[in-house]
């Protein structure tokens, strides 16, 4: 797909070698000057992406490496540079090495903390998927009244998530919630909705999925659009039936949008703050706590907040995701996308 | 095998399957042994086709139906089960009139008017750039962009909070817009990537061809092409800065700097039992994001499959 920035230098797979060296212009051996050359060549596409390398490099770069620093000493509430009145209290947090990680990994609250994110993000992602597949199928049928189904089944995601969860948080309300009140009427003890660690895991992950259909749905439903539909005719006139047309042609046809889908949302399933902080605020005791709510409760929650904690929690985070990173290059590699 | 919840189940599945209704033939059903077309069904199989996805639908729209009754309800009858009995407005004069809550929108507005006209631009020329050109840098660049995208905001908030203290610029909307955009690009330049890619070059030689630079390119021929790309990265980046919760709390206190998102918690300690304010804040807060929704999302499926979700 691309093209050559400038006028004919610099062959696509010289610029690709390059590799790190942005800025640089270690362009060997040519006779105007590296540098000089490189601009002339580049300049364009280094104006285009320079916003976004500025706010990453000051919003996330710096944080990054303060993060990682800070997750080596033991930074807490007590010793950080602050001011108190007109008071300025130098920092005087050290460093102490890997310390913290050893504490942490030897600790049992991070492998709990872990597992129960596996499953969350396993649950979830599964879930959802599967739901979004059913709707999809339905939905990509000749049928009275599609598009008020569709919208109907979409706008979950058109609403803020914080204000959703309030919404599942008065549904779920032990004493006065609907839900409950219906399980009353049809004679059937309430259910702890949030109360009891089991019923809260449950109904996060519900309302999860619950946010999460929808994208999924939209994005099935335009790969399964994509079929062409001769293929399914061909099959048809072949003799198979429904199930082995959708087992053998539709299935094969949306398997690159799905492995796509299901890595994002496995990625922000593993990330997603709001529905758990809002709706338990980890809660209760710490059943229903992932890893991100965690490190979130450790520096702002708890008392005294423990910065340096919180950090390391975030690099282990960070180490995971990267492992999400790969796979998922991986998958883009595999349709094609080489870069 | 004949009851209607099995042939449920197997239609959410796969599609009405003929070989579950086809041997017990219901009223009009086919005759047993013919494979049925994909246009066809039988009258149970449309039945539960209905059912199911008027299960869905309701399920999907429930709870913010609910929230939408309950905000008309007096205060005293905030949970009874029935529709509105007594219908009032008192619940939105007083979130309105008596709370900070018009301030908060307004926070909420600046900030989200200037992530999303922001952000949009921004990833566009990145979009562009990497979908075009090849370029010293181009590859650590993506990789960038693509972790950042997974970038759990735990590891990173405390460092920035200190930096934004140091700053200045806690409490102070520009502090949340840049953080904000850093959230909001990476994705958004994914996606503007896929739809530039969808765009052919032979577009961007004809216009260098008639004397135009780059840029000019760029801004004339091309972003014109990518409108529905537009709109979905301007969608996704209002979400994104609406509906954000973790930093807008921590990085704004005192009640008049708050964004909507934090507002709404102080309201929830504040108010314990209130929740009817509460109702109504929360539907004034969701109207914006639908109206949005709504315009945006006849070009969601375009946007998404061709480009975030590349197919």
């Amino acid at each position: 797909m691309a093209v050559e920035t400038g006028q004919s230098v610099a062959p696509a797979a010289g610029g690709d070698a390059r590799g790190r060296g942005r800025g640089t212009g270690e362009k060997s051996s040519k006779v105007p000057g590296p540098l000089r050359r490189a601009m002339a060549t580049h300049w364009y596409a280094w104006a285009m992406v320079a916003p976004v390398v500025i706010v990453i490099g000051v919003i996330i770069g710096y944080p990054l490496f303060r993060g990682v620093w800070l997750s080596l000493t033991d930074a807490d509430e007590a010793n950080v540079a602050r001011t108190i009145g007109v008071n300025e209290i130098e920092a005087t947090y050290e460093f102490i090495g890997l310390e913290n990680y050893r504490a942490i990994l030897t600790d049992n609250v991070f492998w709990d903390r872990l597992g129960w994110t596996v499953l969350w993000t396993v649950g979830c992602v599964s879930v959802t998927f599967l739901l979004g597949l059913v709707l999809a199928t339905m939905l990509n049928r000749k049928l009275r009244g599609r598009a008020v189904y569709r919208i109907a089944i979409i706008l979950p995601w058109g609403i803020p998530a914080f204000v959703s969860v309030f919404a599942w948080q008065m549904l779920f309300n032990e004493k006065n919630g609907i839900l409950n009140r219906i399980l009353e009427g049809g004679g059937i003890e309430g259910v702890p909705w949030l109360g009891d660690p089991t019923w809260a895991k449950i109904s996060v992950i519900a309302v999860n999925v619950w946010l999460g259909v929808p994208f999924m749905l939209v994005a099935l439903l335009g790969a399964l659009q994509s079929i062409p539909s001769e293929l399914l005719e061909a099959a048809e006139v072949d003799g198979a039936n429904a199930w082995q047309r959708f087992r053998n042609v539709t299935l094969p046809g949306i398997r690159s949008v799905s492995s796509t889908v299901v890595l994002l949302s496995t990625i922000w399933t593993f990330n997603m703050f709001p529905v758990i902080y809002l709706l338990t605020r980890g809660g209760p005791g710490d059943s229903t706590e992932i890893l991100v709510t965690y490190a979130y409760r450790l520096s702002f929650l708890n008392s005294p907040r423990d910065f340096a904690t919180s950090a390391a929690w975030g690099v282990l985070i960070l180490l995971l995701l990267m492992l999400f990173a790969v796979f998922y290059r991986r998958s883009l590699r595999k349709q094609g996308e080489v870069w | 095998m004949t009851t209607m919840d099995t042939t449920k189940t197997t239609t959410a599945t796969t599609t009405p399957d003929p070989a579950t209704t086809a041997p017990v033939p219901p009223a009009g059903g086919g005759r047993p042994r013919r494979v049925r077309g994909r246009g066809e069904r039988g009258p149970l199989a449309s039945a539960a086709l209905h059912a199911g996805l008027l299960l869905a639908a309701v399920a999907a729209v429930f709870p913010p139906f609910w929230l939408l009754v309950t905000s008309f309800k007096p205060k005293t009858e905030t949970f009874t089960t029935s529709l509105v009995q007594n219908f009032t407005l008192e619940n939105y004069t007083h979130v309105l009139g008596d709370t900070y809550f018009l301030t908060w929108f307004w926070n909420s507005v600046v900030v989200v008017a200037a992530t999303t006209l922001l952000g949009v631009f921004i990833s566009a020329t990145t979009g562009y750039a990497v979908s075009r050109f090849r370029f010293p840098g181009m590859r650590p660049l993506m990789w960038t962009l693509l972790i950042t995208q997974m970038f759990p905001m735990a590891i990173l908030i405390v460092p920035l909070y200190n930096l934004m203290a140091q700053l200045g610029l806690l409490n102070q909307p520009v502090g949340l817009i840049i953080t904000y955009l850093t959230i909001a690009v990476p994705f958004c330049a994914w996606m503007m990537k896929g739809f530039f890619d969808t765009i052919p070059v032979s577009i961007d030689e004809s216009g260098r061809v008639d004397g135009l630079n780059p840029f000019g390119t760029f801004w004339r021929l091309i972003l014109p092409l990518a409108k529905p790309g537009l709109a979905v990265t301007g969608f996704y980046s209002f979400v994104t800065a609406w509906a954000e919760v973790a930093y807008a709390s921590a990085f704004m206190t005192g009640e008049e700097n708050l964004t909507l998102a934090g507002g709404l918690q102080t309201f929830v300690n504040q108010y314990v039992g209130d929740w009817g304010s509460m109702t109504a804040a929360a539907v004034i807060i969701a109207v914006p994001a639908a109206i949005v929704f709504g315009i945006a999302q006849r070009h969601l499926v375009a946007g998404l499959t061709s480009g975030a979700v590349k197919s």
